[in-house]
C-alpha cells in the first residue's frame, strides 16, 4: 500500500516530498504558529504588567497570563514546530515515505487536544501554577491531564520519526550516512524520549494526586524529576535549532559543514551529557549534596557546553567558507558584509547564532555555576537567560526557517517581502532588549514571577534600587518592539499560507529560494591547502573573551556577598 | 551540504584542521577550568551553600520557631504585631515561611556568625535577602541550616521569589543587622 504512495519532486532541491508528509508538516507548523501568536500575546501582557508605570493587569490575571505564556510558547509552539522539523528531517531529507501516517495524525490529535485542555484549565483560573507547577501547589486535574496527553502525542510523533528512519534504511532511499541535519534531528528525538519519560514519571502521579488518589508528593523529588523534563526539553530545542542553523546555511548560501566528524561529535556530546541539567534548578535547594550539584550542573566537566562551543565555531565557519568560495574574499569580514542580509531566512539564522551564543549561552553557564546561582536563583536573571536561549536562539531560528518552509512546503510566494526583510531584526532586537534588561534587573535582585515590586500591599516595606525600575520599563518597551516583530511574522506567514500566490514550477525556476550552486561550497578534506577562515577565528576569539570576562565579573559579585557556609 | 549524506562516506576518517583542534582544545580546557573553580571555591571561597538539612514536620518546625521567638523577642515592629527577635550572637536563629509572610523579624549583630534555619509551613517559597542578594529555595518538610555572617548593618528585605499564590507579592520579611553593642 504505502510503497506506491504519491509524491512530488521539489523543483529546487530535487528532493521527493510525499504528500502525506507534506500535510503533516503543514498541520504541525500552522498549529505551532497559532500557539506562538497566543503565547506571544500573553507575553506582552506580562511585560506590560511588570512595567511599573503601566502595571496593566490585576494580580490574578497576571499570574494567569504568565502561566499561559509559559505553556503556549515554551511548550506548545516549540514542540509542534519541532515535530514538523522531525518529519522534514526524516521523510523529506531521506526521500522516504513517512512511517505510519495514521499514527502521526493520532499523535497530532493528542497533542492538540492536550494543548487545548491545558489552555482551558489555565484560562478557567484555577490553574495559575506557572509553567513549573511545583507541588504542593495544586492545579485542576485537567491541567495535568492536558500536559500528559500532549506528551503522549509528542512521543508518538517521535516514534513515527524513528520508524521513518528505519524504513529509509531498509528501502535504501539514501546512500551512506544520514545528512547532518537529520543527525541533529535524531539527537533532538533521543533527548525528547528521555524528556517525555521524565514528564510521565512526574506528571502521572501529580495528576493522581490532584484527583485525591495519592496524598503526598515530595517537593524536592518533584523538582528533580520535573526538571528532567523541563530542562531537557530545552535541550531538545538546542539540538533542533542548531540543526536548523545548518539547514538554513545550506539552503541559502550552499554552506557545507567544515567537518562532518566535528559537527556530529558535538551532537553526540549533547546526547550523552545534556540531560544532567536538571541540576541547574536545584543549586540552592535543601537536601542535595554539593558533589552532586557540581558534577551535574556542569554537564560533567562542561562537555555539553563544549558541544555548543564547537557548533559556535563550525556554523559561522561553514558560512564563511561558503561565502569565500563564492568570491567574497575581501579582508577579514568581507564575506559577512556581503552575506544575504536581505533574506530573512539568513538574517534570522545569523542573529540566532550570535545572540544564542553571546546572550543565552554565556548567561546559562554563569547562572548554572553552583555558587554564583546564590545571587541569581529565581531572580529575573533566570527569565533573562532563557529568553536568550529559547527566544533569541530557538524561536528566531524557527521563524527564519519558516521563510523557507512557506515557499518550499506550502508552495506559496511570501507576501509583504519588505516587511519580511525587517522582521528578524525587529523581533531579534526587541527580544534582545528584554533578555538584557531582565538580566540587569535580576543582577539587582529583582524577583521573577512577581506582580508588584513596590510591595504596596505588604505589611512591611522594602525598596529595590531605582535602576531596577528603569530596567523594568525598558524591558516593557523592548517587549513592545518584539511584539511588533512577532505580529509581523504572523501576518506574513498566515497571509502567505492562506492568501499567497501559488508557487508553480516556473516561479521556482525564475526566482529560486534555494542556493543553486550545489554542495561544492568548500574545499574537500585531504587537499593540500589549509582552509583559511580569519573571520570565524576573530568571532570565536571575541566570544571567548566576552565569556571569560563575564564569568569572572560574576565571581566578583558573589565575593561581595555575606559569607555563607 | 548539511542536507545531503556526507560526500565522503568515510567521514569519520577525515583529518581535523588546525583551527578545529585549537578551538576544541581551548573550549575543553576552559570547561575543565570552570569545573575546577567551583571546587576551589568550596575550599577557599567564602560563599558556599551548606548541605545541612533535616526532614521536619511543618508543625514541629513552627513550634520550634515560636518557642525561640518567645525567648528572644525584644520588641514589636511598629504596629504590625510582628515580633523582632534578637537571639544571642553566634547562636541558631529560626525563620519560617508561610502564606504569605516570613516570620519573625530577626535582629542580628554585624560580624557575628549565625546558623539560620529555614523551612516552609505550606508551599514552596524563595528566601531572597535584598539588597545583599542571597537567594535560597525553601521547601516544606525540609529544614535547611545555613551559616551566615552579616557584614553590613542596616535593614534588609526578605522577598519571596518563588511564586506561592495570589498573595505572593505581599510576602515580605525583614532582617535587621545592628552594630555590635
Amino acid at each position: 500500500m504505502a510503497s506506491n504512495e504519491q509524491y512530488r519532486v521539489c523543483p529546487e532541491t530535487g528532493l521527493k516530498v510525499f504528500f502525506s508528509t507534506e500535510k503533516l508538516i503543514r498541520a504541525n507548523a500552522v498549529v505551532a504558529v497559532v500557539f506562538l501568536a497566543i503565547g506571544g500575546l500573553f507575553g506582552l501582557l506580562v511585560a506590560l504588567t511588570r512595567w511599573p508605570a503601566v502595571h496593566l493587569l490585576p494580580a490574578d490575571m497576571f499570574y494567569l497570563a504568565l502561566t499561559a505564556h509559559g505553556a503556549d510558547v515554551l511548550l506548545f509552539w516549540i514542540m509542534f514546530f519541532e515535530i514538523a522539523i522531525l518529519y522534514f528531517a526524516s521523510s523529506v531529507l531521506l526521500n522516504c515515505r513517512i512511517a505510519a501516517p495514521r499514527w502521526a495524525w493520532t499523535g497530532f490529535g493528542l497533542m492538540l487536544i492536550g494543548a487545548l485542555m491545558a489552555n482551558v484549565a489555565v484560562l478557567q483560573g484555577g490553574s495559575s501554577v506557572m509553567f513549573t507547577s511545583y507541588v504542593p501547589m495544586m492545579a485542576a486535574p485537567h491541567f495535568y491531564l492536558g500536559l500528559i496527553l500532549f506528551a503522549v502525542g509528542a512521543l508518538i510523533a517521535v516514534f513515527v520519526f524513528f520508524g521513518t528512519l528505519v524504513i529509509a534504511k531498509q528501502e535504501n532511499t539514501y546512500q551512506g550516512s544520514v545528512p547532518l541535519v537529520t543527525f541533529g534531528a535524531i539527537t533532538a528525538a533521543i533527548i525528547a524520549v528521555y524528556t517525555i519519560a521524565s514528564g510521565a514519571i512526574i506528571l502521572v502521579p501529580t495528576f493522581l494526586w490532584s484527583l485525591g488518589l495519592i496524598n503526598n508528593i515530595d517537593s524536592v523529588m518533584y523538582k528533580v524529576v520535573w526538571w528532567g523534563m523541563g530542562h531537557s526539553s530545552q535541550q531538545v530545542n538546542v539540538a533542533a535549532h542548531v540543526s536548523v542553523w545548518y539547514a538554513i546555511g545550506a539552503l541559502t548560501i550552499g554552506a557545507k559543514p567544515l567537518s562532518e566528524k566535528v559537527s556530529r561529535g558535538a551532537f553526540l556530546l549533547y546526547i550523552l551529557f545534556l540531560q544532567l541539567a536538571s541540576a541547574h534548578h536545584l543549586l540552592v535547594d535543601p537536601g542535595i549534596s554539593s558533589e552532586w550539584k557540581v558534577f551535574n550542573t556542569s554537564y560533567a566537566l562542561y562537555l555539553a557546553v563544549l558541544g555548543s562551543m564547537i557548533h559556535g565555531m563550525s556554523v559561522p565557519g561553514a558560512i564563511e567558507a561558503a561565502q569565500r568560495r563564492r568570491g567574497f574574499t575581501q579582508g577579514v569580514f568581507g564575506w559577512l558584509r556581503k552575506a544575504p542580509w536581505g533574506n530573512p531566512a539568513f538574517s534570522g539564522m545569523a542573529l540566532s547564532v550570535v545572540m544564542f551564543g553571546f546572550i543565552g549561552g554565556i548567561s546559562g553557564v554563569v547562572l548554572g555555576t553552583e555558587q554564583i546561582n546564590l545571587i541569581m536563583h529565581n531572580t529575573l536573571y533566570v527569565p533573562g537567560h532563557f529568553h536568550g536561549t529559547v527566544v533569541l536562539g530557538t524561536t528566531l531560528a524557527f521563524m527564519a526557517i519558516t521563510y523557507l518552509v512557506v515557499p518550499l512546503i506550502f508552495q506559496k510566494e511570501l507576501m509583504f517581502p519588505k516587511l519580511a526583510q525587517w522582521q528578524p531584526f525587529l523581533f531579534g532586537i526587541g527580544a534582545l532588549g528584554t533578555s538584557l534588561f531582565m538580566m540587569g534587573a535580576g543582577t539587582l535582585g529583582v524577583s521573577r514571577r512577581h506582580w508588584d515590586i513596590t510591595f504596596a500591599d505588604a505589611t512591611l516595606s522594602f525598596d529595590y534600587p531605582p535602576t531596577a525600575f528603569l530596567m523594568m520599563g525598558l524591558n516593557g518597551i523592548f517587549a513592545i518592539l518584539a511584539t511588533i516583530g512577532g505580529i509581523s511574522f504572523i501576518v506574513i506567514v498566515v497571509g502567505s499560507v492562506f492568501f499567497g500566490k501559488r508557487r508553480d514550477e516556473a516561479a521556482c525556476k525564475a526566482n529560486p529560494v534555494v542556493y543553486q550552486g550545489g554542495g561544492e561550497a568548500v574545499a574537500s578534506y585531504g587537499s593540500e591547502h589549509e582552509l583559511k577562515l580569519p573571520g570565524t577565528i576573530t568571532l570565536v576569539s571575541v566570544f571567548f573573551l566576552a565569556f571569560v570576562l563575564y564569568y569572572f565579573v560574576n565571581w566578583k559579585y558573589l565575593a561581595e556577598v555575606w559569607p555563607l557556609s | 551540504m548539511a542536507l545531503t549524506p556526507p560526500e565522503n562516506r568515510l567521514w569519520w576518517k577525515e583529518p581535523l584542521q588546525k583551527m578545529e583542534i585549537t578551538w576544541i582544545s581551548i573550549a575543553f580546557l576552559w570547561g575543565l577550568f570552570m569545573f575546577a573553580v567551583m571546587i576551589y571555591w568550596h575550599i577557599n571561597g567564602q560563599q558556599n551553600l551548606s548541605n545541612e538539612a533535616y526532614r521536619v514536620n511543618p508543625e514541629t518546625y513552627g513550634q520550634k520557631v515560636e518557642a525561640e521567638a518567645e525567648k528572644y523577642t525584644v520588641r514589636e515592629e511598629g504596629d504590625t504585631g510582628i515580633p523582632v527577635v534578637h537571639p544571642p550572637a553566634g547562636s541558631d536563629v529560626y525563620m519560617l515561611a508561610r502564606l504569605w509572610e516570613w516570620w519573625p523579624i530577626l535582629e542580628l549583630e554585624k560580624g557575628q556568625t549565625y546558623r539560620l534555619h529555614l523551612s516552609s509551613m505550606d508551599w514552596l517559597h524563595g528566601f531572597s535577602l535584598q539588597p545583599t542578594n542571597i537567594n535560597i529555595q525553601v521547601h516544606p518538610n525540609y529544614e535547611m541550616v545555613v551559616t551566615l555572617k552579616p557584614t553590613d548593618s542596616g535593614e534588609f528585605g526578605v522577598v519571596c521569589n518563588e511564586f506561592c499564590g495570589i498573595g505572593h507579592h505581599t510576602m515580605l520579611g525583614k532582617i535587621v543587622v545592628v552594630d555590635k553593642k
